[in-house]
């Protein structure tokens, strides 16, 4: 089967104007300006299969973004390949819009002082949808998002996760068989955050569209993505399943230990880094793990012991913060 | 064809809610607009009142005619100007149009088409009391108002076409004030509608001829308020034309060299 995604050696740079800071740098720029060369994105490539949720991971600034604005047509690539679905992108051609979407977290396409229907109607419209289609896709996410009753309010009496919700109801109405969600959730309570990435899940499902997702919350990476790619720097860092980054990155396990006497002092055996109790959480690098716990139950009395991996957000936060360091 | 029909009536339909949700706010906006064409309006009338009773064939009550039908002719060519282009690309909404199957210039001129449904609305009432404050002498054919009604849109769609494409500065840098004030410069003393084109020294009369913006104002304007003849009248409605194709030539051109430059720097 064809790749729905395929990117290879995409490099996005810009020309920046760079002048220091005060008055005699400010006239001397004007006949002498200075520019510098920004590799937002640099030679990266991968490939998505049709189906695939892909989570796209990255600090700000890494490249994520200006990705994701190529992948729809709206930035030209400095140099590189890449198709969605068999188009290239940068020509922008019909069909290829027809069937694509970009959700942008912060960005709003609905009327503002509107009911979201009058919208809904719009994007019919604009996307040529045939009556029927339109009239059973709009009703049928209504449902599953729960809008039913704030569908004839005005757009700027809705909450911001109300509002999320109808904008997402907006972008799908045509039915895009690929998916660029750039941080959807942004902003969101939990709660409201667990229910879009459960649509996005049941839709991913139903139509089999293809998505790529940037988001800073894990949650909806670990809920939605199999697969990560990790970005950083406008490099790719690693590009596998989610299970493999923690493998990969994280240099510590975590050890919960449940002992007998609670006053016991455990920071010989690892870092202790939580403790409720009898139960203590103790950081111990990934290498000392075996010996850790064996030395645990052999020294103390245990009544239970578990050794996890660190929450995803940490081996990120491990992961860009050690590439920060590198860089 | 079919599709672009479709989506010029739901845009419209949405601009007009949209503008009705506001109302009295427009009708503000347009009184606010009344205060430029009864400057020049009292200004011209008291100058021919002192001239002896007319200026350039112009009287009190040719003037009125002349500066009521300005104040449709500006709500009906009011476009989306470079102003707009610039803070649409800043706060990100230009990258949210481009995603669309459907090129955001349609999206301009069918919401603001579906504005001047309303601006009409309002304006009539505006007219009938500037009509019984200024008594303005009509003297108008079934010819001149037919012309009139293409004159207005043929405007309408010149003005988009040339504002739109000074707002494809934009898509270079997204601070050209500078070059916006000098068009609108140039605009304000060769389009009439700072004074009539026939009161302007002939070699600017001239010069109006081969440039776009008499057909925006002063042109849709006489085919209302002046004594053009059958012939002034399709010949005028022929140079618009002639203004919209190279306009569209023009934007087409510019688009596609302004899309490779597009940095979709607010989002």
């Amino acid at each position: 089967m064809p790749f729905s995604i395929t990117i290879s050696k995409l490099s996005k740079h810009y020309k920046v104007p760079e002048r220091e800071a005060g008055l005699k740098a400010s006239i001397a720029s004007l006949f002498n300006r200075k520019y510098k060369t920004v590799r937002a994105v640099d030679e990266i490539s991968f490939n998505i299969e049709p189906g695939e949720v892909v989570g796209f991971l990255g600090p700000n600034g890494a490249g994520k973004t200006t990705t994701l604005k190529m992948l729809s047509g709206l930035l030209q690539p400095t140099s590189g390949a890449l198709q969605v679905m068999g188009f290239n992108p940068s020509k922008r051609p019909y069909e290829y819009l027809r069937q694509v979407t970009l959700v942008m977290g912060n960005r709003n396409q609905l009327a503002w002082d509107l009911p979201a229907l009058d919208s809904f109607e719009l994007q019919r419209a604009i996307y040529g949808i045939p009556s029927e289609q339109y009239k059973k896709t709009r009703d049928e996410f209504i449902d599953l998002l729960e809008l039913k009753d704030l569908i004839n309010k005005p757009i700027r009496n809705l909450s911001l996760g109300e509002r999320m919700k109808m904008e997402i109801v907006g972008a799908l109405l045509h039915q895009p068989k690929v998916l660029f969600l750039d941080e959807p959730t942004i902003g969101l309570d939990v709660t409201m955050q667990r229910r879009i990435r459960t649509f996005v899940a049941d839709y991913n499902q139903r139509y089999g569209a293809t998505v790529l997702l940037t988001s800073h919350y894990m949650a909806d990476v670990e809920a939605l993505c199999k697969r990560v790619i990790v970005i950083h720097h406008g490099k790719l860092l690693f590009d596998g399943e989610l299970a493999g980054l923690v493998e990969k990155f994280s240099a510590y396990k975590t050890v919960g230990v449940t002992v007998a006497d609670a006053r016991a002092d455990l920071s010989r055996f690892g870092n202790v880094v939580a403790q409720d109790g009898a139960r203590i959480s103790l950081r111990v690098p990934k290498a000392e793990a075996s010996k850790v716990t064996s030395k645990l139950l052999s020294e103390l009395q245990v009544d239970d012991l578990t050794v996890e991996d660190p929450p995803i957000d940490e081996v990120i936060d491990h992961i860009f913060t050690a590439e920060s360091v590198a860089g | 064809m079919r599709r672009y029909i479709d989506f010029y009536l739901a845009a419209m339909k949405i601009s007009i809610l949209q503008d009705f949700q506001y109302a009295v706010a427009q009708l503000f906006y347009m009184i606010g607009m009344l205060v430029e064409p009864i400057i020049y309006l009292v200004v011209w009338s008291t100058v021919a009142r002192q001239m002896g009773g007319s200026v350039g064939g112009y009287t009190p009550g040719t003037f009125a005619t002349y500066y009521i039908v300005w104040t449709l002719v500006r709500n009906m060519n009011i476009v989306f100007t470079p102003y707009g282009w610039e803070w649409r690309i800043k706060q990100g909404q230009l990258s949210m149009e481009l995603m669309r199957p459907i090129h955001p210039i349609h999206s301009d001129v069918a919401m603001l088409a579906g504005m001047k449904v309303v601006m009409i609305a309002i304006w009539l009432p505006v007219a009938a009391f500037l009509t019984l404050f200024f008594k303005p002498e009509w003297n108008v054919t079934w010819l001149e108002i037919l012309v009139f009604f293409f004159a207005i849109w043929g405007a309408y769609l010149i003005r988009t076409m040339l504002l739109s494409m000074l707002g494809l500065i934009t898509f270079w840098t997204t601070r050209v004030s500078a070059i916006f004030e000098l068009y609108f410069g140039l605009e304000l003393i060769l389009s009439g509608r700072l004074v009539p084109m026939s009161l302007m020294p002939v070699w600017v009369q001239n010069l109006s001829v081969y440039l776009p913006f008499k057909w925006t104002f002063f042109f849709p304007i006489e085919t209302l308020a002046g004594n053009m003849s059958p012939a002034e009248l399709l010949s005028g409605l022929g140079m618009q034309v002639v203004w919209i194709l190279l306009g569209l030539l023009g934007l087409n051109l510019l688009w596609k060299v302004a899309l490779k430059e597009y940095s979709a720097v607010g989002g």
